[in-house]
């Protein structure tokens, strides 16, 4: 069920970092006054800190007369809403029909070793969060990942594994 | 001498082969050899095996090149555009000379995807001149009524192509009959098929013919607003639509009193999904574009009485909008010509998985499964062999090889136990395990039930539970029946289409694989030798010792001296196959 799904517990390396919630009062002037727009508004939120921190939740709450558990309900409702800080680089590994009968898990497993942390999770540098998807729109170069805005495509573990190195050492 | 005009396909799979180092290449040589050619970008002409495509048009017509690199751009440069030769080795299809691909694309009818790969979608001018807004012209100039609009499509026996498949006129009509002085069109473009890209395609490729067909659609029934649901995965078609929508505003196509006729009023805004698979279901879509958690909805009411806000709304899938301009400019007969008595027009499919030709085609319905899988698509990958077809996606399923000459249209593909679905196709070769694949999609529709109904909540679940003791060799000898009476009580007990449908991959499984299902349960095998619970790795005496597999191996399981046969240790194999898709020496047996 979709609410299982969502990764609520706190990485336990992260300090309990203040959010800037300041950063919300122009999202929540655009948004002021319409009706249905709690999605485009977290989607905003979300661009401001890459996650859906709690403070913004409680703000929003306050802004719209939404009740928190509405907008919590939606925040877990929906994929894309993370409750939880996300490294620098989100790596999507697609695991639709076409890349899954091309062995898409093959390219899982590699980076779970290369990066030695789980599906869903982020690494303790903070440059890294793996993660699984149901399609990118780019089956016919199954099997596909995602960094970023850039696909890759036609992967195999090894090929997975060093796109990522690269990445890192780039980043040194 | 007309200028030798270039472009480069830039949609996401051309993008993500690598097209955009293509393009900046081209765009260098274009700076420095200036006035020599005109370089342009396009989208996606469904050939996404061989992206990078380079097309260039010269005096004597089309050339399409394949897989270019920047280099390969540089060689073509040289020789087709500095000295008129076109570089026949690398050429996929011309007007001229026949190309490695000619077939793919000679062989297929285009109305969808008449513009995809042909202009640059960003370019509302380019749009213009291949007929783009003649038809909403034609209806306003030619005072043409809504019930005429309506008729028109109605006679062309259109029908949905986001998968239920239901007469595009009648939804039309219904919902012109329904009397409020608000209305909605919407499109839904959540392409949730995992495996299924053409409404991508289309929005990439082409976002003005949607966009003229949602504006069809609201002259016709009335409609004051519209929305446009598309999938939060797909960035580039989200711009290209914003933009879209822009230009359209900006020459009058959009807007109030459009193209000066008093009273028509209509505009339209992108909504991005936010990543869930169930609001492709019309109701959970409505659901979500008002801000709430994507459930469904019981219907009646039907959207066309009441939908968006309660308001009379009109719902189709991206596909089904891109017809409509073609339709009113070529009229009803014209696309009813194409197709089966029941069926009519083209379909687009998206052909992936272990197919040669993995892109997108256009055929007039009525085809076979096998003209597609093998005169399109080229046949089966690395000269293996055609076990299944899977269509529809999670609510669909897989048709096995001997039904290959199924024709394609709603009725034939229903009678095997799939659907039509949206039009993705995912072949499958002696290498895929048919649980695998049940269990793959059950996974699918299992995490994605919105867990508003009991049975598909919770049913799933225990046949996912079924499924995957069966993979890991604990299957029972009740299983089968156990998974029958399952589906059976799910398909029943759901209220949409998610749950109504969810147990099809396991139901057209059982019902051709069955013997498959036989074997994990009964001796333990996995005929594919795909299910790792039931298979080994071993290095065989054809071993060089060249070290290859010891250094893919993710749990350093192999071991063994340089040039002498290595070994696996079995209690640290995890058996993910990286070793045996890595030696080349054939000396790693799977069994
Ligand atoms: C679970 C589920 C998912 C669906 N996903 C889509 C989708 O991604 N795209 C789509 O066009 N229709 C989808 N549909 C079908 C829609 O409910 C609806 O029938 C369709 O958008 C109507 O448009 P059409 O008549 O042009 O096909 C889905 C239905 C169900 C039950
Ligand atoms: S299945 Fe992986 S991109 Fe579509």
């Amino acid at each position: 069920m979709r609410i299982k799904r969502k990764n609520n517990e706190r990485h336990s390396f992260l300090p309990d970092e203040p959010v800037d919630t300041g950063l919300l009062d122009g999202l929540l002037k655009k948004y002021a006054g319409k009706k249905g727009s709690i999605i485009p508004l977290l989607q905003g939120v979300q661009e401001i800190y890459r996650f859906i921190p709690k403070e913004a939740i409680l703000k929003i709450s306050e802004a719209t007369g939404l009740s928190e558990s509405d907008i919590f309900g939606v925040v877990t409702f929906y994929s894309q809403f993370r409750l939880n800080p996300v490294g620098k680089h989100i790596i999507k590994v697609c695991h639709g029909t076409a890349c899954h009968v091309q062995n898409a898990n093959g390219i899982t497993t590699a980076l779970v070793n290369e990066l030695g942390v789980e599906d869903g999770k982020t690494t303790s540098d903070r440059l890294f969060t793996l993660e699984s998807v149901a399609c990118l729109g780019c089956c016919s170069l199954a099997p596909v990942m995602m960094i970023g805005e850039e696909t890759y495509g036609k992967l195999t573990g090894e090929k997975a594994v060093k796109i990522i190195r690269e990445i890192r050492n780039r980043e040194k | 001498m007309n200028k030798i005009k270039v472009m480069v396909g830039l949609g996401s799979c051309g993008i993500a082969a690598g097209a955009a180092k293509v393009y900046n290449r081209l765009l260098e040589i274009s700076e420095s050899n200036k006035d020599l050619f005109d370089l342009g970008k396009t989208s996606c002409i469904g050939m996404c095996f061989r992206e990078p495509l380079v097309e260039i048009t010269d005096g004597s017509g089309k050339y399409l090149y394949g897989d270019v690199d920047a280099k390969k751009a540089d060689e073509i440069f040289e020789s087709h555009i500095m000295n008129n030769k076109p570089v026949t080795e690398y050429l996929v299809h011309s007007d001229t000379i026949k190309g490695s691909e000619q077939d793919f694309l000679d062989n297929q009818i285009k109305i969808v995807l008449r513009n995809c790969g042909m202009m640059d979608p960003e370019s509302i001018e380019e749009y213009e001149k291949r007929d783009g807004y003649k038809s909403i012209r034609k209806i306003l100039d030619e005072s043409v009524t809504e019930d005429d609009v309506i008729k028109t499509v109605l006679d062309s026996g259109l029908r949905g192509r986001g998968g239920g498949g239901f007469l595009t006129g009648m939804k039309w009509k219904f919902a012109k009959g329904y009397k409020s002085t608000e209305k909605y069109v919407i499109c839904n473009a959540d392409e949730g098929d995992p495996g299924a890209f053409m409404d991508r395609s289309v929005l990439e490729g082409d976002p003005h013919s949607v966009i003229e067909g949602m504006i069809i659609a609201a002259f016709a029934i009335g409609a004051t607003g519209g929305v446009i649901y598309c999938r939060a995965e797909y960035p580039l078609a989200v711009k290209r639509l914003n933009l879209a929508l822009q230009q359209a505003r900006a020459k009058g196509y959009l807007g109030n009193n459009i193209l000066g006729r008093q009273g028509f009023n209509f505009d339209l805004y992108v909504k991005e999904g936010a990543g869930a698979f169930v609001c492709g279901e019309e109701t959970a879509l409505i659901a979500s574009v008002e801000g709430k958690r994507g459930m469904p909805n019981k219907r009646p009411p039907f959207p066309a009485e009441a939908g968006l806000w309660g308001k009379p709304t009109n719902i189709n899938n991206v596909e089904t909008y891109a017809n409509i301009p073609w339709i009113i400019l070529h009229g009803s007969a014209e696309f009813a010509k194409h197709g089966t008595e029941k069926s009519k027009g083209t379909k687009v499919f998206a052909l992936a998985g272990k197919i040669r030709n993995s892109g997108l085609v256009e055929v007039p319905m009525g085809v076979t499964l096998n003209d597609i899988i093998f005169k399109l698509g080229g046949g089966i990958k690395d000269g293996k062999k055609f076990k299944a077809v899977q269509m529809g996606g999670p609510s669909g399923g897989c048709i096995p090889a001997e039904l290959g000459g199924t024709i394609i249209d709603y009725d034939s593909v229903n009678a095997t136990g799939a659907i039509m679905g949206s039009g993705g196709m995912v072949v499958m070769d002696e290498t895929t395990c048919m649980i695998d694949v049940a269990k793959f999609f059950l996974n699918f529709t299992q995490k994605e039930s919105c867990g508003k109904c009991t049975f598909c909540r919770i049913g799933t679940k225990r046949m996912l539970e079924i499924l995957e003791r069966i993979s890991d060799g604990r299957g029972e000898e009740d299983d089968i029946d156990k998974l029958q009476e399952l589906a059976a009580q799910i398909k029943d007990a759901s209220l949409c289409g998610l749950g109504q449908t969810a147990p099809n991959p396991v139901l057209t499984t059982l019902k051709y694989f069955r013997h498959e299902y036989e074997a994990h349960i009964r001796d333990k095998k996995c005929p594919a030798k795909a299910c790792k619970a039931l298979i080994t790795y071993e290095i065989n005496n054809k071993c060089i010792g060249c070290g290859a597999c010891a250094r893919v191996c993710p749990t350093k399981a192999i071991t063994g001296e340089k040039k002498q046969i290595h070994v696996i240790d079995q209690d640290k194999c995890i058996k993910c196959g990286a070793c045996f898709d890595t030696c080349k020496f054939s000396s790693i047996d799977k069994n």
